[in-house]
């Protein structure tokens, strides 16, 4: 099983490594971890995605709330969130499956956004699911590196809403 | 005024009255700033004990224990004591000097990065980065410490901090963190589906852990248990909520402790678990509970339920306002007394085991039973940790006013000499006894100077069995008899330790008369160090 957790926590020094600390302290899973500053400057959103039994889900997400320097913690279901994963691949090409690649890319909606005589490097920014449907396709293909941010998420917009603090 | 100066006027705030620790040079400008106050100020012998002392002191007062150490091997020294303070949820302030600001992370001479060495046994820590910061730091602190789910709180302060120029004091009247609002009341739905299936149980059994003491519950939680008639067993830590003469008390669970115990957990339909962990010590297979019980699982940290074994009915809050309000609703409980007399029975019928003790040697079951009767009604009793703990849990049979005071989640040996000279500073109209073996006793003896400079008249019992006996008991169990390093046979010859530092000395032995030694070692007005001689082979768990 898998969860996103949405984390608000202040913006200062040592906050990252704590809630690291936290998820190896107790062996929690960590999928993804991104973090990020906010509208307002003393908070960030970290986006956590961890992966466990449901008795462990729900621990990550009570000791996040016991950590002092964590605002507010927001779990989410898949369907009442966006969800998107930046990546980006630099693959090799060859006379031979340069139209492949093109091809693949799209498909799946994915940009060239740099290019040499032997390398290129794609860019995809969608659903986690997808951006890893392209890395499978290009499998084949020599990648040569692979930089993702992980899973950014927000709940999807509904009226009256107050941002979730 | 400097920044040292400005942590003295924030103690001072706190009503702090007394604090524990050792100089250096990265802590100098506080000591410096310490002498115009009246805090009274304690030089332990090595850090570790500062951080138990405080905590001895804060289980007896109720208040954060206070202790100040320098950097680097002052403050990695003081790990030990802070750790066994958040195992046992026990508040604490943790004072720590900090090199230069500028200099750190350069690896200075004592230099150490503490709050990221603590970071998993703080409840939070603060590394001060601007001297105007203070009073905000200690306010949240001193909260933080003794709020909620209590426990250390370390403040890291470089030593330009405590000399810089601070440019006005205010020490704020409130606290307000949007990152920390502990519940306290309990939830009514949840404490009216409670009282449902208290209404509903036919044999019922509560479980009190060490919240019972930190919020000061153990009042209302006899009430309620006597109201409803209620069985109860304890762990470790909640020892004293109820006292053994109570036909409603069934002992100590877990591992340790009594046979009984753990049967009313296991033939109950509804454990109502109070301000306990659930952790291996007292549960040793959680889920087991929950088959065909229905478990109530009553916490201030709502991180605790749930974590070992899944509750039917989670109840955050603090135990005394949810007991208060338990007590004030009328409750129709079934009665119980065909399950009160089939655990009564079961309980004459499963005594105590125990070896058979060698003549020459001293019982520590009849040792303990004549030791609680003749302290004083609201004496203090601290156990060390090892065979001498467990049969403390066992024999101690507490008065109502007594306290048992033990490391209980930690375990750390050599806890009770100075939990107990915090405990007797806290109180020093209360009768203390701390009791360790051989082992533990030689881990904290050099505390004996400092209670000597204290003029704190301490009674310290020592089992002389010459092994550090639970880990010999262990190997008897696991390793046939096996031994390895737990043989201690040898030095110290206590009656000369006891010279050295000017204590009175008493030895006791199987022929000893028990009654008369007793007397004499709780009513010397001088320190004493009472050596008993205990069977090398006997056992804790029997």
């Amino acid at each position: 099983m898998k969860k996103i957790y949405s984390v608000l926590v202040e913006n200062r020094t040592g906050v990252l490594s704590k809630v690291a600390g936290l998820f190896s302290r107790r062996s929690f899973n960590i999928d993804s971890l991104t973090v990020g500053e906010t509208e307002d400057p003393t908070v960030s959103r970290m986006t956590i995605v961890s992966s466990g039994d449901k008795a462990i889900l729900e621990q990550v997400e009570k000791q996040l709330n016991k950590k002092l320097d964590i605002i507010k913690v927001k779990t989410f279901d898949e369907s009442a969130s966006i969800s998107r994963e930046l990546m980006l691949i630099k693959v090799k090409y060859n006379k031979s499956n340069r139209r492949d690649i093109i091809e693949n890319c799209d498909i799946m909606k994915a940009q060239i956004v740099d290019m040499s005589r032997s390398y290129m490097m794609i860019q995809i920014c969608d659903v986690p699911e997808r951006s890893q449907l392209l890395l499978s396709m290009l499998r084949g293909i020599s990648i040569v590196e692979v930089a993702r941010t992980g899973t950014l998420a927000l709940t999807k917009c509904i009226e009256n809403e107050n941002g979730g603090k | 005024m400097i920044g040292a100066d400005a942590i003295v006027e924030c103690l001072k705030k706190e009503d702090v009255e007394i604090l524990f620790g050792y100089p250096g040079v990265a802590i100098a400008p506080f000591f410096n700033s310490l002498l115009n106050s009246d805090i009274k100020s304690v030089l332990i012998r090595t850090e570790q004990n500062a951080a138990h002392c405080a905590s001895g002191y804060a289980r007896i007062s109720g208040k954060p224990g206070v202790c100040v150490v320098t950097s680097g091997p002052g403050a990695t020294n003081l790990i030990t004591g802070i750790a066994t303070a958040f195992a046992d949820s026990i508040p604490l302030i943790a004072i720590t000097g900090q090199v230069n600001s500028s200099m750190i992370g350069s690896d200075v001479f004592q230099e150490a990065d503490i709050t990221g060495a603590v970071e998993s046994f703080v409840k939070y820590s603060y590394l001060v980065r601007n001297v105007n910061e203070l009073p905000k730091i200690f306010k949240e602190a001193f909260y933080i410490a003794n709020s909620g789910r209590k426990g250390p709180v370390l403040i890291d302060i470089p030593i330009d901090i405590q000399q810089a120029q601070i440019s006005k004091f205010s020490y704020p009247e409130t606290v307000s963190m949007r990152t920390y609002k502990p519940t306290i009341e309990g939830n009514m739905a949840q404490i009216k589906k409670l009282v449902k299936e208290v209404e509903r149980s036919k044999k019922p059994v509560m479980c009190v852990g060490g919240g019972v003491h930190l919020s000061d519950a153990a009042q209302q939680i006899r009430d309620f248990a006597a109201k409803c008639q209620i069985p109860v067993v304890s762990t470790m830590m909640g020892l004293g909520t109820i006292t053994n003469d109570n036909p409603l008390y069934f002992g100590m669970v877990g591992n340790n402790g009594r046979a009984y115990a753990n049967k009313a957990l296991k033939d109950s339909d509804l454990v109502l678990m109070v301000g306990a962990r659930v952790a291996d010590r007292a549960v040793n297979r959680p889920e087991l509970i929950t088959d065909n019980t229905v478990l109530i699982h009553i916490d201030v940290d709502p991180a605790e339920i749930g974590k070992n074994v899944g509750p039917t009915i989670p109840l955050v809050g603090d135990l005394k306002h949810i007991f208060e309000k338990i007590n004030s609703i009328e409750i129709n409980a079934r009665d119980h007394k065909e399950w009160l007399d089939f655990l009564t029975e079961y309980k004459a019928e499963h005594p105590d085991p125990r070896p058979d003790i060698s003549k020459e040697y001293v019982d520590p079951k009849e040792f303990l039973g004549k030791l609680a009767k003749a302290m004083d009604d609201n004496g203090i009793f601290v156990a060390d940790v090892g065979q001498n703990q467990i049969w403390a849990t066992a024999f101690f049979r507490i008065k109502e006013h007594q306290r048992f005071m033990t490391s209980g989640g930690m375990g750390t040996m050599g806890y009770a000499i100075p939990a107990a000279l915090g405990a007797k500073l806290a109180d020093p109209d209360r009768q203390v006894v701390a009791s360790c073996g051989d082992g533990g006793f030689q881990m904290s003896m050099m505390e004996l100077a400092t209670m000597d400079q204290q003029k704190v008249p301490l009674k310290i019992i020592v089992y002389r069995n010459n092994y550090l006996g639970m880990v010999r008991e262990y190997q008897h169990y696991s390793y046939k008899d096996k031994y390895a390093m737990v043989d201690i046979a040898g030095k110290p010859d206590l009656d000369m330790i006891a010279k050295a530092y000017d204590m009175d000395y008493q030895c006791i032995d199987g022929s000893s008369d028990l009654d008369k030694e007793i007397s004499n070692f709780l009513n010397n007005k001088h320190a004493v160090l009472l050596e008993v001689m205990a069977d090398p082979m006997d056992l804790a768990k029997g």
